[in-house]
């Protein structure tokens, strides 16, 4: 058994406690707090992390159960100075008003764009196999995990569907 | 949440002999039982991680059959290609339920053994006969619009809430189970959850100390495959009712009808007699209705629910429309 977790490649020891969410950890041990608590129960995604190349939430996890793992979190998505290209789109669209959401919204969607390229369907996909044809409705049933309070849904879309469209290109 | 010792055992047998204990619970991918615990719905004493024991695999056995190890994530069984292909209502099933991230996570046996969604279950200052023995049924005369209508009990009128068991239990699937011992059993899926009578606490026939190692496919059959699930808003969220079919056609007339249902009972709803009333004939508008009514003959509502009576009859002739491209 690792004693430690990798987060954006810097690696981190367990906690003492298997009470510890990964998001407490990431947040209170870790200190990288970019990602967000919303609702603790897995219902709105703010707390979204990359765990081993998947998304998934990171309120609903135990950091004890993920030594040896890698997780990436928005800190290591980008910098100001080094914005992924969907965090440039979101700050083009203003995707986002509070801000809450949006490390979800953008660990979430860059999960989201590897899914696609790997050719996993979603319910919206007409069919279960070849490629997936990009649209609206796609990325909205792909991103329902991820509440927005705020209701910045429209300009969410426009940025993730510009970095799509581009990738799919 | 209450404080708990985390244990990872180094076998299986090991794990079944730690869930023994009553105050113990087996942990998989946690997105159940971890939001249960910080709502001290579940206060185990020890977590029991099931992980890493080697149930992760998806075999094609040579009988023709698929096997899926407990703790397949949702996401690996709706992506593999054996299932798409084969089996597209299970794939269906799994992809219309929760998200992606949760999907990730969630595993095959955790999935099975999801608890129900009744708000008075997941409040522990409310009565609830499932949670507390004894206590009352907060629902039956309450809250109760995500409630079951059939199978119900003057204890208990909660829902299996899933939806990946429902597709299973229309393909007729079983569920491996090892025990403390070492022995084994398989328990059809239609016979593995209970329903609620005067032990609601019970969702399925686990007993302590067993643990779900593995689920069955049957080989393939021909037909259509539709999981058609209906619900408050269009993603992420449970199904008021959902209907899980595998329809085949012999010339112009019905030659399978495997049927099973979601959202109207504390299991997924497998009824035999809706299979030998449609194989055989014309399909029909007609036909579907005596279906609803066959389902739905013994249907009863508690007030907020009683719209699911007649959304699983639409729901069911809608899906039987479909599968046979019949105008209705
Ligand atoms: C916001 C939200 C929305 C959701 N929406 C849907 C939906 O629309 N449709 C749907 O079907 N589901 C939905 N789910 C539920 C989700 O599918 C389940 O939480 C998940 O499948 C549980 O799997 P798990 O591996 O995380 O189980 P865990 O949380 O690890 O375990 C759940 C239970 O199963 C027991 N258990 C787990 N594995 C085994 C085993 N191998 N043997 C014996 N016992 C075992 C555990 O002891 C525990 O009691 C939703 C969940 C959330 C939080
Ligand atoms: S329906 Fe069942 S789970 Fe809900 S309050 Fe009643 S006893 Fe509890
Ligand atoms: S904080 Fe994890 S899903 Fe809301
Ligand atoms: S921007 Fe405020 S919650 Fe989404």
């Amino acid at each position: 058994m690792a004693d430690y977790i990798t987060v954006n490649d810097t690696k981190h020891p367990l906690p003492d406690d298997p009470r510890v969410s990964l998001l407490d950890f990431l947040r209170q041990e870790v200190g990288l707090t970019g990602t967000k608590k919303g609702c603790d129960h897995g219902q709105c995604g703010a707390c979204t992390v990359i765990v081993n190349g998947m998304r998934i939430n990171s309120c609903l996890a135990l950091a004890v159960m993920h030594d040896g793992d890698t997780v990436t979190t928005i800190e290591g998505i980008g910098t100001p100075g080094a914005p992924s290209a969907l965090q440039k789109a979101f700050v083009e669209h203003d995707g986002y008003q509070c801000g809450y959401c949006t490390p979800g919204q953008i660990c979430a969607a860059t999960a989201m764009l590897d899914e696609i390229a790997h050719g996993m369907p979603s319910d919206a996909s007409d069919t279960l196999e070849g490629e997936i044809q990009i649209s609206d409705e796609e990325i909205r049933e792909r991103m329902s995990g991820n509440l927005c309070r705020c209701g910045a849904y429209a300009n969410i879309l426009a940025a993730i569907r510009d970095v799509a469209k581009e990738k799919a290109v | 949440m209450k404080p708990f010792q985390y244990t990872r055992p180094e076998s299986l047998v090991h794990a079944a002999q730690l869930s023994q204990d009553t105050e113990a619970l087996a942990i998989a991918g946690g997105t159940n039982l971890l939001d249960l615990m910080k709502l001290q719905v579940e206060t185990p004493d020890r977590l029991v991680d099931i992980n890493r024991l080697g149930l992760g695999e998806i075999t094609e056995n040579t009988d023709g059959t698929l096997r899926i190890g407990a703790l397949v994530t949702n996401t690996a069984a709706a992506n593999h290609p054996r299932i798409r292909a084969d089996y597209p209502v299970l794939a269906r099933a799994i992809l219309a339920g929760a998200t992606q991230q949760l999907r990730n996570k969630a595993t095959t046996g955790g999935n099975l053994c999801q608890r129900t969604r009744c708000y008075y279950f997941t409040n522990i200052d409310q009565p609830c006969n499932k949670r507390e023995p004894g206590s009352g049924c907060g629902a039956i005369e309450g809250v109760a619009r995500l409630h079951a209508v059939l199978g119900t009990s003057t204890e208990c009128i909660a829902t299996y809430p899933g939806d990946m068991a429902v597709a299973m239990s229309a393909l007729d699937a079983a569920v491996h189970i090892l025990a403390e011992d070492e022995s084994e059993r398989t328990v059809p899926v239609r016979d593995f959850h209970c329903l609620p009578g005067d032990t609601p606490w019970r969702d399925n026939v686990l007993e302590p100390g067993e643990i779900i190692t593995a689920v069955t496919l049957p080989p393939p059959v021909q037909g259509k495959q539709i999981y058609r699930k209906v619900r408050e808003r269009s993603s992420y969220a449970f199904a008021l009712t959902s209907v899980a079919a595998i329809i085949a056609m012999e010339g112009d007339r019905i030659a399978r009808a495997d049927l099973a249902f979601g959202g109207l009972a504390h299991k997924p709803w497998h009824d035999p007699r809706l299979s030998t009333l449609l194989v055989g004939k014309l399909p029909s508008a007609a036909l579907f209705d005596e279906a609803g009514d066959l389902l739905l003959e013994d249907a009863q509502g508690f007030g907020e629910n009683d719209f699911k009576i007649p959304l699983a009859r639409r729901t069911l002739a809608a899906v039987l429309a479909e599968a046979t491209e019949t105008e209705i």
